[in-house]
């Protein structure tokens, strides 16, 4: 436990000095928070608060990105060489790095929302308690999705590709940049086997209905259980060595990581769950919008009027 | 006579299809220095990274300090300390936070303070490790191979690339640790570093132990020869320059003629003599007194460094 604490400050401490951490870990998610809320939402209160599930949900799951880039750095330049001859294990680098990450993407978030709730003045920010704990788990299974990325990757190029391949799905298919209810059935269905989906729509609900970890059990369980096998599998594929290579068949394994979403896209596929709460959720988001503009607008007041005239508010 | 400290028995190490060790064995006692000797890609790494707990085996046994490393890594790692080859730190990183940082993987471990000054690292104490020298670098590496106060340090090439200057000034290093009785197992390819270092060196050539002893023990074996060097305007037969008086073996290196002789004075002159009859001229000659590189030369017909 000792390793791993102090190379969790080690690492804290090395991101802190980076500048590219800054642009990755601050600049670049606040540019896409004010893009959300400034111009797609017109910082209208309540589309900055159904894109804030959208936008945290960027931030979690780029945790990858970092995890898997530094590690794969590490090993290729000795760095974990250094490591390995002293007492120090896989596990406490691997942990290190997953404790470490979500330290640093903390800070970012708690920004974003004090942002949304004092500078966009969104009505709620939901179940908070909620929100954390999807967080919290968003963060650690992404981040350990990066780790058994670089566990199967033998350069930092091949980590990039795959990186790639799998960030694009992720953004574009979860909900994350283009509205889930915007997409195609077939698309859609398709979307629900990807875990980003799952951190996306239950950061959706904890703040747009204020739900709660029974009605998100089921991706929280999902994604538990996802961070459990990625940091198994990542553990056990874990290379000190620059030039040791992962066997091809290990890299079978790593399919493994995708059985929790499989089985749970497929249920979801045919029980129809998240497509309609994503459609209801904007239904409903329409119908508070409205109701609240109707409660600001100004009571109309009895002025006499010539007869045969009506009131037009319009022309108010 | 007391257990070694290191015992290593046929040890085998393959890559693939590349058996890059193949059945060395030696021993090493507590308070020796002891060199693994021999060209790039001979074996000696992958034999010190066995030994380390790096990597299994996959023949042979070794023991260190009373641990199977293939079995006991973990537990081995407490006892022993290592700067590796091409091994690195985070490039922002401080000198003293990596002191700190290595010091709190042990229970039992020296005082940073104490190393930094001791390796003369005070001025960098807070220079993160990219503002480092290659120098610096190793002294370093060095540092926090001793931060645990190990029972045995290896170190692996440790001043390869180095300048002439910090080389030696990694040699006064190793020699004050070898004054401390510290049990060290180096690896080299360069012959003044084995001869100035090292109590016994085994000397290593296509992952196989191809002589053994003290530096002195092995040059005597090859008959404590002089070693002179020459270039010639035309070549000559081995055979011919073998046959001349006072030289004991001859053999063409690189474009020169390497003659192993015993009365150097007379090999000299029964060159000269045998040169003028040929009407051939000496475009160069050097002489060096008898070193490890006779020995490898001698055992493999190599140099060292080919």
């Amino acid at each position: 436990m000792n390793h791993l604490m102090i190379l969790t400050a080690m690492r804290v401490r090395l991101a802190l000095r980076n500048k590219m951490f800054f642009f990755f870990s601050l600049v670049m998610p606040m540019v896409f928070f004010f893009l959300y809320a400034a111009v797609f939402a017109k910082s209208n209160p309540y589309a900055v608060a159904a894109l804030l599930g959208p936008v945290l949900g960027l931030n979690v799951m780029g945790s990858f990105w970092g995890l898997s880039a530094a590690l794969v750095m590490f090993r290729e330049q000795g760095i974990l060489r250094r490591f390995h001859v002293s007492p120090v294990t896989p596990v406490d680098m691997l942990l290190s790095s997953i404790f470490a990450n979500y330290a640093l993407a903390l800070p970012t978030i708690v920004i974003e929302l004090a942002l949304a709730k004092f500078m966009f003045h969104v009505p709620s920010l939901g179940n908070l308690f909620s929100l954390w704990v999807m967080m919290t788990i968003g963060i650690i299974s992404f981040g350990s999705l990066g780790l058994v990325i670089a566990s199967v990757t033998n350069t930092m190029q091949e980590t990039q590709v795959l990186n790639q391949l799998i960030w694009l799905p992720f953004i574009f298919l979860s909900g994350a940049t283009i509205p889930f209810t915007f997409l195609s059935k077939t698309v859609q269905n398709i979307a629900l086997f990807l875990p980003a989906t799952y951190l996306v729509h239950s950061l959706k609900k904890s703040i747009l209905e204020n739900a709660d970890l029974p009605q998100l059990l089921m991706p929280l369980g999902s994604l538990t259980f996802w961070f459990i096998l990625t940091l198994f599998l990542s553990s056990q594929l874990f290379r000190w060595e620059p030039e040791a290579k992962i066997p091809r068949k290990a890299k079978l394994y790593v399919a493994a990581t995708a059985i929790p979403f499989l089985l749970l896209g497929l249920w979801e596929a045919k029980s129809g769950r998240v497509i309609a709460e994503e459609n209801m959720t904007i239904q409903k988001l329409d119908a508070a919008e409205k109701a609240e503009k109707d409660k600001s607008q100004p009571p109309s007041k009895p002025e006499s009027q010539p007869a045969g005239q009506t009131s037009s508010p319009e022309k108010h | 006579m007391p257990e070694p400290v290191i015992r290593v028995e046929n040890l085998v190490k393959r890559y693939g299809d590349v058996e890059a060790v193949r059945g060395v064995s030696f021993s090493v006692s507590e308070g020796e220095v002891f060199g693994l000797l021999g060209p790039n890609g001979a074996g000696k790494t992958s034999t010190i990274e066995v030994l380390e707990g790096l990597r299994n085996a996959d023949g042979g046994t070794a023991v260190v300090c009373g641990f199977d490393p293939g079995k006991d890594a973990a537990a081995l790692k407490y006892v022993i300390g290592a700067a590796l080859q091409s091994t690195a730190l985070p490039d922002k990183l401080r000198v003293m936070e990596a002191l700190r940082l290595f010091a709190s993987f042990y229970k039992v471990h020296k005082d940073p303070e104490d190393l930094l000054k001791r390796f003369g690292l005070e001025e960098k104490r807070n220079a993160f490790y990219s503002q480092l020298s290659g120098g610096q670098k190793q002294r370093l590496a060095l540092a926090i191979a001793l931060i645990n106060d190990p029972k045995v340090v290896f170190l692996d090439e440790p001043t390869a690339g180095l300048d002439p200057q910090v080389r030696r000034e990694i040699y006064d290093i190793i020699e004050e640790l070898k004054r401390d009785k510290k049990t060290i197992v180096l690896t080299t390819h360069y012959i003044e570093e084995a001869e100035r270092l090292c109590d016994r060196v085994a000397i290593i050539d296509h992952g196989k132990v191809i002589s053994q002893g003290s530096p002195h023990e092995l040059k005597q074996s090859s008959g404590d020869k002089t070693r002179i060097e020459v270039r010639l305007a035309r070549p000559e037969t081995d055979a011919t320059l073998k046959n001349l008086e006072g030289v004991h073996d001859c053999r063409a290196l690189n474009g020169a003629y390497v003659l192993h002789c015993q009365r150097p004075p007379q090999a000299i002159v029964a060159l000269v003599k045998h040169l003028e009859t040929q009407n051939n001229e000496l475009v160069s000659l050097e002489i060096f007194t008898p070193s490890l590189e006779d020995v490898f030369i001698e055992l493999t017909g190599r140099r060292l460094r080919d």
